[in-house]
């Protein structure tokens, strides 16, 4: 194709996705979409795979067997997202081995919110909370993205979700409203996982170099700045409503913005579990390659199961 | 590195009598038992579904989005098609 060609073709491209019209996966698209996708796709995919890790870490020990079933269930829903993205990515021409080695070679990024520790059952009340809450507010423009196969999965990811944070919430509110040992455990797991989840919803728009292109191409339809701040202003008050305080001694409501006015994120901390270097980065990226590797055993044995049995069929 | 990898299918879901089976997406299964099972586990966690169709990706012959001009645009002048088309007065009722 001469460049004059493709210049047309991106020029018609461009229209469609102003006029709201959705990409499917065998229509024409320029290179840097589908790269952008692909990009944001697997790592939201690496994001729900790895995402189960520290939740996994408390299914056996979860309190009462009501707190275990939804635990489980929560976990399974995050495999299931996990899956309904790879797919979503393999529409673009990207084997699911591909990207599974993309995944443990750290070449690809995950969220890193996921690198910190889950050290007490509170922080699996933490996380429902304000983890699946941030992830919530992230999803929810993304239903109305412009390429077909991640908007129907965004659909489906964020049906389910709505449970994930209310099992958090409720967690929370248990032990707020629990002896002083368990309220210090919920003020304690709200300590750790605040600041990392308004880090989640990603760099402040000044550093964020791939915002102008997501929004042109409806992958992003509100910036990093505008979701940490809808997240914050909806996050306080249940906060305040079951007695636990944020730790921010320069969050206040702001009259005239009608917002809260918050306080500095540390970027650095941010940039440096990004990098490699969070709690539990290697432990991690461990327990996930080992999984893979252990699993493989199990992938041959059902590959070979099934073409006995298509042989046997066909000898019939 | 396994020696091959479990093949694509599409999974189409009914999600009550009356309905047809609609795509719901796809996944990876060593057979089509397996990608039955599986597709219980990853698209109907939530009773979204009463029966399941599967179907191996590599058996699905699609058209080509550049062909859309002479597949689907000879429909577009054939207006004769469609019932209002056809002048009728006002007076006839019922058809």
């Amino acid at each position: 194709m001469s460049e004059e060609q493709i210049k047309n073709l991106e020029i018609q491209f461009e229209a469609r996705i102003a006029r709201d019209e959705k990409i499917e996966p065998k229509d024409w698209m320029p290179e840097k979409y589908r790269k952008t996708h692909l990009r944001q796709m697997s790592q939201h995919a690496h994001s729900e795979i790895i995402g189960m890790l520290p939740e996994g870490n408390w299914i056996t020990r979860a309190p009462s067997l009501r707190r275990k079933v939804a635990l489980l269930a929560k976990v399974q829903d995050e495999a299931g997202h996990g899956l309904y993205l790879y797919s979503a990515c393999e529409t673009l021409g990207t084997s699911r081995d591909e990207l599974y080695e993309q995944l443990h070679s750290g070449k690809a990024k995950y969220s890193s919110i996921f690198n910190y520790p889950t050290v007490s059952w509170a922080d699996m009340g933490a996380i429902g909370w304000l983890v699946d809450g941030a992830a919530i507010i992230n999803q929810v423009p993304l239903c109305n993205t412009s390429y077909g196969p991640y908007a129907r999965a965004m659909v489906r990811v964020c049906k389910e979700e709505s449970f994930h944070q209310r099992q958090g919430y409720e967690i929370m509110i248990k032990l707020a409203n629990g002896t002083d040992e368990q309220k210090e455990m919920a003020q304690d797991a709200l300590n750790r996982w605040w600041w990392p989840s308004l880090m989640m919803l990603g760099p402040t728009d000044a550093e964020s170099i791939h915002t102008a292109q997501s929004m042109k191409w409806k992958l992003k339809r509100k910036s990093n700045d505008d979701l940490r701040q809808q997240f914050i202003d909806q996050t306080v008050p249940q906060a305040e409503l079951i007695g636990l305080t944020i730790p921010d001694s320069d969050l206040k409501w702001n009259e005239e913005r009608g917002s809260y006015d918050f306080g500095e994120i540390d970027w650095d901390e941010f940039w440096q579990v990004v990098k490699g270097h969070g709690p539990c980065n290697k432990e991690r990226m461990n327990a996930r390659v080992g999984a893979w590797e252990r699993g493989e055993w199990v992938r041959d044995a059902a590959m070979a199961h099934a073409e006995k049995k298509q042989k046997q069929k066909q000898a019939v | 590195m396994s020696t091959k990898n479990w093949p694509l299918w599409e999974v189409f879901v009914r999600s009550k009598n009356g309905l047809e089976h609609r795509h719901f997406g796809s996944l990876h299964a060593a057979d089509a038992e397996m990608a039955l099972e599986n597709a219980r586990d990853v698209y109907t966690r939530r009773n979204e579904g009463i029966s399941i169709w599967v179907v191996e990706s590599i058996d699905i012959t699609a058209s080509n989005p550049e062909n859309n001009g002479e597949l689907f645009e000879p429909a577009q002048d054939k207006v004769y098609r469609h019932p209002t088309f056809y002048d009728l007065p006002d007076e006839v009722k019922h058809m």
